[in-house]
This record gives C-alpha cells, sequence and structure tokens, in this order.
C-alpha cells in the first residue's frame, strides 16, 4: 500500500488542504509531515503543498530548500519515487535545484487570484497519466512570485526532453499572452524534472479536486491526485 | 593581510534578458513621470551587507562569495550577483 507524506513547513497553508483530498478524496494513506520530522525516506511519495516558508526570504522557497527534508526528498527522488511540489512546493523544489529554472514575481507587480486553463503537455509523469496530452484542466492559481523563468535558449531543450507539463492557455486552447496569468516564460504553468518523477506546478490542484469549491462543480485537478494514486497502486487504483 | 572586520555586499539582479518588472515600473511611472527623462533604465535588485570576520578583504570577498554560491543566495537560472568589500 503505497503511503504518502505532506511535507509541512513554517508558513505552509495549503498542506491540509492536500491532505484532505488526498486521504478523502483519492484514498491515500496520507501523513502530515512536519519537515523536521522528515528524516528517513519512509513514504513512497511526498507532496510539497502551498503557502509560504519562513515568510519567503530572501527568495520564495529559497531557505526551505535547505532544510533536511529536501535531502530525504531528493533522496526519493533518486529512486524515482513520485515528488509534487504545488506552489510554494514548487518554488521550494526549484530553489533546491531538483527541478529546473527561477519562479519570479509576477511582470503584474500583483498577487494573482484566478481560475486558469492548463494544458497537458506530456502525460509521462506519475501525476499526468490519467490525464489525456491537449486536454485543458481548470485550475485555480493564487500567488505573487509566479513567473517561471529560465533562459529563452533553455527553452527548446525543455521541450525536447518533456520537460514541460502544463502551459496557460485561452479558451482555444492557445498559449497566448492574454492567457498568461504572470508573465511566465512561453507560458509554462508547470515542469518536471528530466526522469519525470519530479513535477511542480503553480495552479492548485488540492482547489479544483471536489464540486463545491469549483465555479461550474468540475474536479480537474482530480486527475494529477488520480493519476499519482495509480501510480503508486497500479492500474486498478 | 589585515585581520579584522570587513563590510560585504552582495548584490542580486535578474539577469539582463529577465524582465525586471519592478525596475521598468519605478523607471517608467516614478522617475520618467518626474521628469527625469536623463534616466533611460532601472534595475531593481536585492542588496544584502554581512559583517564578516577575515583575514582580509580579499578573505572576506571569497568567503561571502562562496556562500552565495554554496548556500543559494541567488538562483543562477535567473539572477547575476556582485560581490564587493565596502568598509
Amino acid at each position: 500500500m503505497g503511503k504518502v507524506a505532506v511535507i509541512q513547513y513554517p508558513g505552509s497553508n495549503c498542506d491540509l488542504d492536500a491532505l484532505e483530498i488526498l486521504r478523502d478524496v483519492v484514498k491515500a494513506k496520507t501523513d502530515l509531515v512536519w519537515h523536521k520530522d522528515l528524516t528517513h525516506d519512509d513514504y513512497d511519495a511526498y507532496v510539497l503543498p502551498g503557502g509560504f516558508s519562513y515568510g519567503d526570504y530572501l527568495r520564495a522557497g529559497a531557505i526551505a530548500a535547505t532544510s533536511p527534508s529536501l535531502r530525504i526528498v531528493k533522496e526519493a527522488t533518486e529512486g524515482g519515487k513520485p515528488v509534487l511540489g504545488i506552489c510554494n512546493g514548487f518554488q521550494i523544489l526549484v530553489e533546491a535545484g531538483l527541478l529546473p529554472g527561477a519562479v519570479l514575481r509576477n511582470s503584474s507587480l500583483r498577487f494573482v487570484c484566478t481560475w486558469t486553463r492548463l494544458r497537458v503537455e506530456t502525460t509521462r509523469t506519475p501525476f499526468t497519466k490519467r490525464a489525456n496530452a491537449g486536454q485543458v484542466l481548470e485550475i485555480p492559481i493564487a500567488h505573487n512570485e509566479g513567473r517561471y523563468y529560465l533562459d529563452k535558449e533553455q527553452v527548446p531543450e525543455l521541450e525536447r526532453n518533456q520537460q514541460i507539463v502544463f502551459r496557460y492557455v485561452n479558451e482555444k486552447k492557445e498559449a497566448t499572452e492574454d492567457a498568461n496569468p504572470n508573465g511566465s516564460i512561453d507560458n509554462i504553468a508547470g515542469v518536471c524534472n528530466q526522469k519525470g518523477n519530479v513535477m511542480g506546478l503553480m495552479p492548485h490542484p488540492e482547489r479544483a479536486s471536489i464540486p463545491v469549491l469549483s465555479l461550474d462543480s468540475q474536479t480537474d485537478g482530480r486527475v494529477i491526485f488520480d493519476s499519482m494514486m495509480r501510480t503508486l497502486h497500479g492500474p486498478g487504483a | 593581510m589585515t585581520p579584522g572586520s570587513y563590510v560585504v555586499e552582495v548584490i542580486v539582479e535578474n539577469k539582463p534578458l529577465a524582465r525586471d518588472p519592478e525596475g521598468e515600473t519605478i523607471h517608467q511611472n516614478l522617475i520618467l513621470k518626474g521628469g527625469y527623462n536623463q534616466v533611460t533604465g532601472v534595475r531593481a535588485g536585492k542588496l544584502l551587507r554581512m559583517k564578516v570576520e577575515a583575514n582580509s578583504p580579499e578573505d572576506a570577498r571569497a568567503i561571502v562569495r562562496k556562500l552565495s554560491d554554496d548556500l543559494r543566495i541567488y538562483n543562477p537560472s535567473a539572477h547575476t550577483i556582485q560581490v564587493r568589500v565596502v568598509g
């Protein structure tokens, strides 16, 4: 039975949301683990939740990235276990060097809290295998530092390696400037490592996984957690 | 070699090709609006000023340069840094 850890950092505030979806909706055995208590790679998957960490001083996620828990997470990723970073969790994984690039302040200089459309660019990750390539998911964002950045010449390499997992798109599934809520390069909303087992995204799938939280009762975010369950338990999950 | 306490500054800036909306806003909405048309660009960054015990100014600078790399005071994907001894 696969067991999941939601790692809690000082300032995490979407940890309980992630826990609820994992435990009560997709029925994963899940523990909420304080980052300092994560001393061994005892779990089968890890979720770094959204919120803040250490006041997000220096840069969002930069201080949490030095938490000893990241050593455990790194060990887990090397063993091929699935690791998901949502929002601040994404920023932490980027700052820890487990995902490429950087996440900078929104180009609008404003905190942006809105629903976005995400196009699934690859289904090879443990978090998208139950989605369809090209499928559009409606999932909200809420962040001040969400502008994904890396040098322009590195984008084609990321594309070639199938490391771009989600792009912000409009209702016609086009990655336009208008559909880009934070100025991310090439409308990138989520990326994975080369192996594909570590994924981070700025949008919050845990806020779009039960009908009562969504504008039109959809649960598009669930596919990310359902995919993780299938990875942990096989096709029957 | 002058052992003592040195003041070392680290300036973190976005790489030239990474947009800096804060600098752009300060430039357009404050400086140009205020009539200072001689200013043709602004980049905003972050300054960390550290007090360092070291054997020389060069040592102090080297310590701060090393810690900036080791502890990722900047993210090399998006930022550049300058390290300078100011006192």
